[in-house]
């Protein structure tokens, strides 16, 4: 009986010639990457780990320090790192938001496992690879032992069909299934189909990311052509992919007509059955405009934000914030104007951090404010008060937005 | 821990996420102080009412979110158990890690109600209301999840394992202990 992707790449690395929804497996972790949140506390060091080649530490969420308790883990982390000679280890200054600092280093290899100390490690599903997000005491425990066990869920296959228009992003993609479809509690998600050579790398990560708030599993893309290019440039080699196999069982196969999509936001509280098209919103003003997050804060991003916003102004009121995803990203659009364009019409560029999008630090939105944002969650406080509203759309909308105050459509602006 | 508990329970409603039970400036307090701020939003003073013992009810897509440790919090609060129509499944395997029974009862908020007394034995998938007196059972789960939970979570199986000194196996079979030394997640 054929297989999926996920249920593939269980079976190799749970050593078994076949997996099927229901199943508990045990598989091997090819890597593990812990997260600065969890040196904050009081970080025990282990007597043992398993492999320090298979260990990678990122300092993304709280650099620089923004508290007392986030400074006591920096030298933790430093001392961690020094005593079991850990390599991969992307301290303040080569550091970035632990799903970008991944991408950039090769981290996640096609047909592999990859566990992180972050919900939206599923966003190394653009890559091909088994990626998903573990609570902080098993991935703890992934570090010591080198495996873990996962229950396998069915898996919902997306058939992206016709090509994706220059005006519309992976997020508008994602934004459209989730109002369409909602959540994928306890499944799978996968991505493919004959549309998918026109959906680029960085927006085939937007909407990986964004499993997480569908509640999905994992997020999993089919290897192709502009993945191996995406790969070579990043010298990453040796690697098996994992395609579907024809005969795979799905839970529910469900198309998107790329051609046919818009772009669209997410009201507050909720990306499920929650979305609809820019154009259908009506007027919205906005206080706060976000464009970063592992999920938009990519070096394509940048350029849209900058391309929309060259010569052009920040209203009145609003407040732009801008956060490359990784120190990298950050110093290439500087290289390029990106954040010459940005600064000039009126936005902060900020360092690379998740700061605002998890509502720590950076960015945190007042009572009463609305926020539209490119990062990954609009729940209800999650980037500060309870009482703002947070819209979602893409970096695009939110740099149009910027300009007008209200939700924009940029294609109005740019037109 | 046990893996049968019995508790007065509380009832809760669908699409609770992480945030909701854990905000981001919850996460810069110590432990105890961040469980005063579980729920916080949903049932304002509920941190107040809810005593040791007391199992925790919920609808569907039960902990939408983060990693962030909520269970751990749970814990901290002396939370017995969480029972949901359908849980999270990074929200689930948190409870696990944490020793924190968690079992996915399907119509969970209409057979229970605030108050009311409930009895959930994970080793055999038997629940029954003892207030109502209705009773049933759920599909048990797999003994690879069923000995990390009775064995308090992962922490002290490490402890055991001799990835951590010995001698902690039993401090981090306490909750707040353990998710010091795990560190926190988001």
């Amino acid at each position: 009986m054929g297989m999926t992707i996920i249920e593939k790449i269980f079976a190799r690395k749970a050593g078994l010639d076949s997996v099927r929804p229901g199943d508990t497996v045990v598989v091997d972790v090819d890597m593990t990457v812990l997260i600065d949140l969890q040196f904050a506390t009081m970080w025990l060091q282990p007597n043992r780990i398993h492999d320090p080649d298979k260990l990678a530490i990122v300092m993304d969420h709280a650099v620089p320090a923004p508290t007392l308790k986030d400074a006591a883990g920096g030298p933790r982390a430093r001392k961690f790192a020094a005593d079991f000679g850990i390599e991969r280890f992307y301290d303040v200054g080569r550091h970035g938001i632990c799903h970008q600092v991944i991408a950039e280093n090769g981290l996640a290899r096609p047909g592999e496992v990859l566990a992180c100390t972050d919900s939206h490690t599923c966003a190394a599903g653009a890559y091909n690879t088994a990626a998903r997000g573990l609570g902080p005491a098993e991935v703890y425990s992934i570090m010591c032992t080198g495996s873990t066990w996962f229950q396998v869920a069915p898996t919902i296959r997306y058939e992206l069909d016709g090509n994706l228009p220059a005006s519309v992003s992976g997020k508008d993609v994602f934004l459209h299934i989730a109002a369409e479809y909602g959540d994928a509690t306890n499944r799978n998600l996968e991505f493919g189909g004959s549309g998918l050579a026109s959906v680029p790398m960085h927006d085939r990560r937007t909407i990986a990311t964004q499993g997480a708030e569908v509640s999905a599993d994992f997020s999993t893309f089919e290897p192709d052509d502009v993945l191996t290019a995406f790969l070579d440039d990043g010298g990453v080699t040796g690697y098996r992919t994992a395609g579907p196999d024809p005969d795979a069982t799905y839970h529910d196969v469900r198309h998107v007509d790329l051609a046919a999509l818009e772009p669209y936001v997410a009201r507050p509280g909720t990306v499920s059955h929650n979305g609809l098209p820019v154009s259908a919103l009506g007027r919205q003003r906005v206080d706060q405009a976000f464009i970063g997050s592992c999920a938009n804060g990519q070096l394509e991003d940048l350029e849209i934000a900058a391309n929309v916003l060259r010569g052009r102004s920040v209203a009145p009121g609003v407040r732009l914030l801008v956060t490359p995803a990784s120190q990298a990203v950050y110093r290439e659009a500087m290289r390029r104007g990106y954040l010459q364009d940005i600064a000039d019409a009126g936005g902060v560029v900020t360092n690379s951090t998740c700061g605002a999008c998890f509502g720590y630090h950076m960015g945190v939105v007042g009572p009463g404010e609305v926020c539209v944002t490119s990062s990954t969650r609009n729940f209800t406080g999650r980037m500060g008060s309870t009482e703002a509203e947070i819209f979602m759309a893409s970096p695009a909308t939110v740099a149009a937005s910027a300009i007008t105050g209200y939700i924009t459509d940029a294609r109005s602006v740019t037109a | 821990m046990k893996l049968a508990i019995t508790g007065r329970v509380w009832v809760f409603g669908d699409d609770l996420n992480t945030d909701a039970m854990y905000p981001a400036f919850a996460m810069k307090m110590d432990p105890p102080q961040a469980a005063r701020h579980v729920f916080y939003e949903v049932r304002p003073g509920w941190t107040d009412e809810v005593s040791p013992g007391d199992i925790v009810v919920a609808g569907r897509n039960f902990g939408v979110g983060s990693s962030r440790p909520v269970a751990a919090l749970f814990n901290e609060l002396g939370v017995a158990g969480l029972v949901a129509e359908e849980f999270n499944s990074l929200f689930f395997r948190n409870a696990v890690n944490a020793g924190l029974p968690a079992m996915t009862l399907p119509d969970a908020t209409a057979l229970f109600t605030d108050g009311d007394t409930g009895t959930f034995d994970l080793s055999d998938g038997t629940w029954r209301n003892d207030t109502t007196a209705a009773s049933g059972s759920v599909p048990r789960l797999p003994d690879l999840i069923l000995d990390i939970i009775a064995e308090g979570g992962v922490m002290p199986r490490l402890a055991a394992q001799g990835y951590l000194p010995a001698e902690l196996g039993e401090v981090l079979r306490s909750s707040s202990v353990a998710m010091r030394g795990e560190g926190s997640g988001a």
